[in-house]
């Protein structure tokens, strides 16, 4: 809101922020494209072995389920300590559904590949299910606040993951094994790329404004005509869904789950990104994700004081940058790319400028 | 029904009931006077039993039960009152997700540093207490259980008089029902919270030492499950209730022991949360807590 726009016109400012948001989702495509192909041909001529591409997926994972919880915790401003239980349901949704399609889709489907469909499929049913679940749970849990919803969210989470120990369809606490491990790269990196555009638009959108309203103040958002509960289900809804989908590509990545995998603990990881990155800002959390994923598999060595460290860090960033690493803001590729470029731009300058006083 | 074997159970559920309601009381009594859910109060309970096992294996002299058992709760009572102003004690004034995020950065810590001192192997605690049951009868009441039903219950009944009769329990509920009020009446806040912290965690501690003599092992672990527990006994009751967590501890003693008894040991840990959800659902303030109109 600056005199910019009180000098234009209603239609030139559209034209305005239409070029600027074109462009700037063209530069931001560019450098997911980029980054993409930098990382699949490091992969494919072997510079980056089958243990790092794990790892990478591994983030990917990390990136799909902070990002999505953070709708319900940073944008919605709910305590949720339970996303593991949906990721869980996603996880073994989707492993039985590949399971069973495993023999029944044999070849590629024109230039499909049937890695592709399976998951495609899979997905599918793993969003649905944990969608419901996270209906289920959040119409009646939103009508808590704060700690409530916490500890409610904690219940949740550990109730599924004795309910997966618990039936035989799961293969109870021996774990669930034989799903087809058909995780490519390019599909866990797509998926990612979709499901964070997904979320960032979804949040740009009106529906994304009346849900960061009630974080900021719920009685002042309902007393504009807000529909809070309606909001607040669904963001709930929507981070339960994407929690699944990631849950998802983790079962397919692993080829093997565990009940183990999915408990307390879990959740607490996805929410330390989540905080550590800043509540609410989807490249922090990206950003949270890749650092927390990576560092834990560089200190491998120091395997001891490795989740010391962890939540040490935890303790320390609420101590000193209570607003995580990013904030509530987000990083965007082509502000940097201007930035360096304006600075290059100085430089040369300085010189000619040094160079006229000589 | 077999009346021998209930009678049993009931007095199991006892013991557990005993020990959740000790541990709770921490974690009432730490949000009713700076509103956290003090997730670290677990870890508290498991470093107590950790504490008692060192003492207990460290020195050649049989000291008795009661020694042991003070030593180690004047230290827990120092970890929590040190866990407080290093922690906590900045983020008072912070919104209240900030402190419930350290809570658990701060239990994780905890555990993790257990693991790092002690092992991840769960360790054997000596029998402290002789291992002879007691006869009622026809029923035998192993003495850890008869040591933990009567002492809990005496404590909790100190714990009751002090809060009420004495002047640092005025003091204590005076800060919990208004912090800034009770600051301008000249009480020392930090002295209160410090306190409340140090019989909190001495008390969890207490529960934790119970617990390790009764499955006779202690492991950097075991303040996550029985943590949680106490916390949803300390809900259940109505959290920021001293007497509610008393109420709230049996109450969850006696579902999970009458579960595992009767209906089934994998789902009694479900049963347990499910109870938690449905209480907060229905009544959120607990059974004893009183409801907080919001205020525009």
């Amino acid at each position: 809101m600056g005199i910019l726009e009180r000098m234009m016109s209603k239609s030139e400012q559209k034209k305005v922020y239409k070029k600027l948001s074109k462009s700037s989702i063209i530069v931001n495509l560019s450098v997911i494209f980029v980054i993409f192909i930098v990382l699949n041909t490091l992969i494919n001529t072997g510079v980056l072995n089958r243990y790092y591409s794990t790892i990478l997926v591994l983030i990917l994972v990390a990136i799909i389920m902070s990002t999505s919880l953070n709708i319900g915790t940073g944008f919605l401003g709910q305590l949720i300590l339970g996303h593991a239980g949906f990721m869980a349901i996603g996880a073994y949704t989707a492993a039985l559904i590949g399971i069973a399609l495993n023999d029944v889709i044999v070849n590629d489907f024109l230039f499909i590949s049937r890695n592709l469909i399976i998951f495609v499929i899979a997905g599918s049913g793993a969003m649905f299910t944990a969608s419901i679940a996270g209906l289920l749970v959040g119409t009646p849990a939103l009508r808590l606040r704060g700690d409530y919803l916490g500890i409610m969210t904690l219940g949740f989470g550990e109730i599924v993951r004795v309910i997966i120990t618990n039936l035989e369809i799961t293969n109870g606490a021996q774990g669930l094994m034989g799903i087809p491990r058909l995780m490519t790269f390019p599909i866990a990196f797509w998926t990612t790329v979709i499901v964070v555009l997904i979320i960032y638009l979804f949040m740009s959108s009106r529906h994304g404004r009346a849900i960061l309203s009630i974080r900021e103040d719920e009685i002042a958002s309902e007393s504009v005509g807000i529909n809070i509960t309606k909001y607040k289900i669904m963001g709930f809804v929507l981070a339960s869904l994407f929690g699944g989908l990631g849950g998802a590509v983790f079962a397919f990545q692993g080829g093997f789950l565990a009940p183990v995998s999915f408990g307390f603990i879990k959740s607490v990881e996805i929410f330390v990104i989540v905080v550590l990155g800043g509540m609410g800002s989807i490249s922090g959390a990206i950003i949270a994700a890749i650092i927390l994923t990576f560092l834990p598999e560089l200190l491998r060595e120091f395997d001891q004081y490795r989740l010391l460290l962890y939540s040490g860090l935890l303790v320390v960033t609420m101590l000193f940058r209570p607003q995580g690493l990013m904030g509530t803001k987000e990083l965007d590729p082509k502000k940097q790319i201007r930035k360096v470029y304006r600075f290059i731009k100085k430089i040369i300058k300085k010189d000619i400028n040094k160079g006229s006083d000589l | 029904m077999d009346v021998e074997l209930f009678i049993k159970q009931i007095i199991n559920s006892l013991n557990t009931g005993s020990i959740y309601a000790l541990v709770a009381i921490g974690y009432t009594m730490v949000y009713g006077i700076i509103r956290l859910i003090n997730f670290a109060h677990g870890e508290i309970m498991m470093f107590g039993a950790y504490f008692a096992f060192i003492i207990a294996t460290s020195i050649p002299v049989g000291l008795p039960f009661f020694v042991i058992v003070l030593v180690s709760m004047a230290l827990a009572a120092l970890m929590g009152i040190l866990t407080e102003k290093i922690a906590y004690k900045k983020l008072r004034t912070a919104p209240r997700i900030s402190a419930l995020i350290t809570a658990i950065g701060m239990s994780l810590f905890l555990q993790n540093l257990a693991q790092l001192i002690f092992g991840a192997n769960p360790k054997v605690m000596p029998q402290v207490i002789s291992n002879e049951p007691i006869m009622f009868g026809n029923i035998a009441v192993p003495q850890v259980m008869m040591y933990t039903i009567s002492m809990s219950i005496g404590i909790m009944i100190l714990l009751t008089l002090f809060v009420k009769k004495t002047r640092a329990g005025k003091a204590m509920r005076a800060v919990s029902q208004d912090k800034e009020a009770a600051m301008l009446m000249g009480i020392n806040i930090n002295g209160i919270i410090s306190l409340t912290f140090a019989i909190g965690s001495a008390l969890g501690a207490l529960g934790g030492i119970f617990y390790s003599i009764a499955y006779s092992q202690v492991y950097p672990t075991l303040g996550v499950m029985t943590g949680l527990k106490a916390f949803i006994a300390a809900v259940f009751g109505g959290i920021g209730n001293i007497g509610g967590a008393m109420i709230g501890g049996y109450a969850i003693g006696f579902i999970e022991t009458m579960t595992k008894g009767y209906i089934s040991s994998r789902w009694s840990d479900a049963i347990v949360f499910g109870v938690l959800i449905l209480i907060l659902l229905f009544k959120p303030s607990g059974i004893l807590g009183k409801n907080v109109k919001e205020k525009v």
